[in-house]
C-alpha cells in the first residue's frame, strides 16, 4: 500500500519534471525540471530494490551532469526569444517522432509478457547487497564489455579535450616549480653605486649581473 | 477508494512507527542545530583568542548565549526580496542548502551500546548516501547566485559550483580507498573495521588529503572563494537577509559538522576509544565521537586563523593536478595492499555462496505493506 503510494508520487514527479523540461520558457526552470526527473527516477530505483543504482543516479546525474548543464546555462548569454524562433517548421517532424515513439511503447506494453503487478520492494532480509551482486557479474561475466565501455568513455573524454583545447600564450601562468627553485641571486642585484651614477654602475659587478651581461 | 487507502495506511502499527521515527529525527536534528549554534560561538571564541581578543563575552556567561541572540536578531530582520530576482528560485535556494545538510545525518552512526547502534537508518550504502547528499548542496548555491540576478552572487555561485565539483572527485577516490580497507560501504561496519587500528594511521596521506578536501567542499578558509569578502562582498548570499541568510549559514555550518563526523567515521574510528582498556572504555562512545568531531572542527577553525586565502587558479590546480593524481595513486596502492592481505579487505565469496546469492536475489521479495 505504502509502496504503491510512493510509486505514484515518484512517477508523478518524473512526469512533472519531464513536462517542465519541454514546456518551461526559461531554460533554468527546464534544468530544474530535469533534476526533479533524475531525483524521482532515483527514488523509483530505490523503491524497486536497486539502491546502488538509485544513489549512483543522484551522484552522477544530479551531482555532476546536471551541474554542468546549469553551469553552461548560467554562463552563456541566451536570447530566449531567438531560441523559440524556428519552432513551427519542425513541429510536424517532431510530432511524427513522438507519435512513432508512443506507438512503439504502446505496442511493446501490449505484447510484453509482464503483468500488471502490485509494486514490490525488496525487504530487509538476507538479500545480497547490490554492490556485491553487481561486482560479481561486472568483473567476471561482463569484464570485457565493462573494460570496452570504459575505453569508449576515455576516448570521448580525450576527444573532447583535444577538440576544445587551444593553447593560449597571451595568459600569464604561475609556474610553482620555477618559483620555488628561484634563488636570491636570480632576483636581486646588490649594488653600492656612487651618488648620481645609477644602480648598475660599472665599478660594481657581482656574479648575477655578470651572468646576465654574458647571456 | 481513498477511505480504503487511509484505513490501510493509518493502522496503529504504522502510526506508532511514524511517531517513533519522527521522535528519532528530532533527537538527531535538535542536537545538530544546537551544535551548529554553538559552533558559531566556538569559532568566534577560538578566532578571538588567536587574534588576542576576547571574542563574544557579554551575552550570557563567556558569551555562550551569543548565537541565540544572533538567531533572534536574524528572525526579526526584514526579509528582503530583490525586485529583479527570480522570486521562486530565490526563496527556494536557502531551503535547498539547509535540507541536504540536515538529511545527511540520517545515516551517521554516533555511538553503540549493547542495544545497538545509535543511527536513524543503518543502510548498507551509507557512504554513497552521504556522497550523493553532499553533492546536492551545490544547487542551493548555484540557484541563489542565479536567482539574485546580481553580479557578486553570480560570480560567487559559479566559483562555488566549480570548486565543489572539482574536490568531490578526489574525495570520492579517497573514500573508495577507505571502503577497500574496511570492505564495506556501511558506516557502522567501517567503524567496526577500525577496532584496534584507526584508518588514519595506515592511510595517513589519504587522511591529510581528505582533511584539505573537506575544507574545499564546505567552502571554508583557505578555500572560501565563493564568499571572498575582499572581492565579492559576501558571495552568493549577498542579496539575502533575515532567515534566508540564516538558512545559508545554518546549512554551511551543519555541512562542516557533517563532514567532520564523516571524517571521524572514516579515519578516526567513530565512537571507538583510543585504546580498548579500562579508563578509556568507561567513557561512553557518544563522548568520544563528539570529542573527535570537535577536534576536526577545531582544525578547520585553526586553519582559518592561520592561512591566507588561495587564489582561484591555485585552488583548481591543487584539486585537479595534485589531489586527483595523488588520490588515484593512493587508491592503486591501497587496492594492491588489500589484495595481498586479503583477510583484511573484501573476500572473494566461495562458489557455493555465489549460487546462493543468485537464487536469493530472485527469491520472494517481500512487499513493505505485508512486512508491516
Amino acid at each position: 500500500m505504502i509502496p504503491d503510494l510512493l510509486f505514484l508520487a515518484f512517477s508523478a514527479g518524473i512526469l512533472l519534471g519531464a513536462t517542465l523540461v519541454i514546456a518551461a520558457r526559461n531554460p533554468m526552470v527546464g534544468v530544474m525540471g530535469m533534476i526533479l526527473t533524475f531525483l524521482n527516477a532515483a527514488g523509483l530505483f530505490i523503491l524497486f530494490g536497486a539502491e546502488f543504482l538509485g544513489l549512483l543516479t543522484i551522484m552522477v546525474y544530479v551531482g555532476a551532469i546536471a551541474v554542468m548543464f546549469l553551469f553552461v546555462l548560467m554562463t552563456i548569454d541566451i536570447d530566449y526569444i531567438k531560441l523559440k524562433e524556428g519552432f513551427a517548421p519542425y513541429l510536424p517532424a517532431g510530432l511524427l517522432v513522438v507519435a512513432l515513439l508512443a506507438a512503439e511503447l504502446i505496442l511493446a506494453a501490449a505484447h510484453s509478457p509482464a503483468q500488471l503487478t502490485p509494486v514490490v520492494v525488496v525487504g530487509q532480509g538476507p538479500q545480497p547487497q547490490n554492490v556485491v551482486a553487481l561486482g560479481q557479474v561486472l568483473f567476471t561475466t561482463y569484464a570485457l564489455p565493462f573494460q570496452i565501455a570504459g575505453f569508449i568513455l576515455l576516448t570521448a573524454m580525450v576527444g573532447a579535450i583535444v577538440l576544445t583545447h587551444r593553447p593560449r600564450n597571451d595568459v600569464k601562468r604561475q609556474n610553482v616549480t620555477a618559483q620555488v627553485l628561484r634563488k636570491r641571486e636570480d632576483a636581486m642585484v646588490l649594488t653600492r653605486p656612487k651618488t648620481g651614477a645609477g644602480a648598475t654602475a660599472k665599478h660594481w659587478n657581482p656574479k648575477s649581473v655578470a651572468k646576465k651581461v654574458k647571456a | 477508494m481513498l477511505n480504503l487507502y487511509l484505513t490501510n495506511i493509518l493502522t496503529p502499527d504504522n502510526l506508532w512507527y511514524l511517531f517513533i521515527t519522527v521522535l528519532f529525527i528530532l533527537l538527531i536534528a535538535v542536537p545538530v542545530l544546537i551544535g551548529m549554534a554553538m559552533l558559531t560561538w566556538f569559532e568566534r571564541k577560538i578566532l578571538g583568542w588567536m587574534h588576542l581578543r576576547h571574542g563574544p563575552m557579554y551575552v550570557g556567561p563567556f558569551g555562550l548565549l551569543q548565537p541565540f541572540a544572533d538567531a533572534i536578531k536574524l528572525m526579526f530582520k526584514e526579509p528582503f526580496l530583490p525586485d529583479a530576482s527570480s522570486k521562486f528560485m530565490y526563496l527556494l535556494a536557502p531551503i535547498l542548502i539547509f535540507v541536504p545538510a540536515l538529511i545527511a545525518w540520517a545515516v551517521i552512526p554516533m555511538s553503540e551500546t549493547s542495544q545497538g547502534v545509535w543511527v536513524l537508518a543503518n543502510i548498507n550504502l551509507g557512504v554513497l548516501y552521504l556522497l550523493a547528499i553532499s553533492s546536492l548542496g551545490v544547487y542551493g548555491i548555484l540557484m541563489a547566485g542565479w536567482a539574485s540576478n546580481s553580479k557578486y552572487p553570480f560570480l560567487g555561485a559559479v566559483r562555488s559550483g566549480a570548486q565543489m565539483v572539482s574536490y568531490e572527485v578526489s574525495m570520492g577516490l579517497i573514500i573508495l580507498s577507505v571502503i577497500l580497507l574496511s570492505g564495506s560501504m556501511n558506516l557502522t561496519d567501517i567503524v567496526h573495521a577500525q577496532q584496534g587500528l584507526w584508518f588514519f594511521i595506515p592511510a595517513f596521506p589519504a587522511f591529510v588529503m581528505f582533511l584539505v578536501s573537506i575544507l574545499a567542499e564546505t567552502n571554508r578558509h583557505p578555500f572560501d572563494l565563493p564568499e571572498a569578502e575582499a572581492e565579492l562582498v559576501a558571495g552568493y548570499n549577498t542579496e539575502y537577509s533575515a532567515m534566508g541568510f540564516a538558512l545559508f549559514f545554518l546549512g554551511e555550518y551543519i555541512a562542516m559538522i557533517t563532514m567532520s563526523a564523516f571524517t571521524t567515521l572514516l579515519f578516526l574510528g567513530g565512537w571507538l576509544p583510543p585504546l580498548n582498556v579500562a579508563p578509556f572504555t568507561w567513557v561512553p562512545g557518544i563522548l568520544w565521537f563528539a570529542l573527535k568531531v570537535l577536534a576536526i572542527l577545531f582544525f578547520m577553525i585553526w586553519v582559518r586563523g592561520t592561512f591566507p586565502r588561495y587564489r582561484y587558479d591555485q585552488l583548481m590546480r591543487l584539486g585537479w593536478k595534485i589531489f586527483l593524481p595523488l588520490s588515484l595513486i593512493w587508491l592503486i596502492i591501497t587496492a594492491t595492499c588489500v589484495k595481498l592481505h586479503s583477510e583484511n579487505g573484501v573476500q572473494p565469496p566461495a562458489p557455493a555462496d555465489v549460487k546462493a546469492l543468485d537464487q536469493s536475489s530472485e527469491a520472494n521479495p517481500v512487499s513493505l505493506g505485508q512486512a508491516a
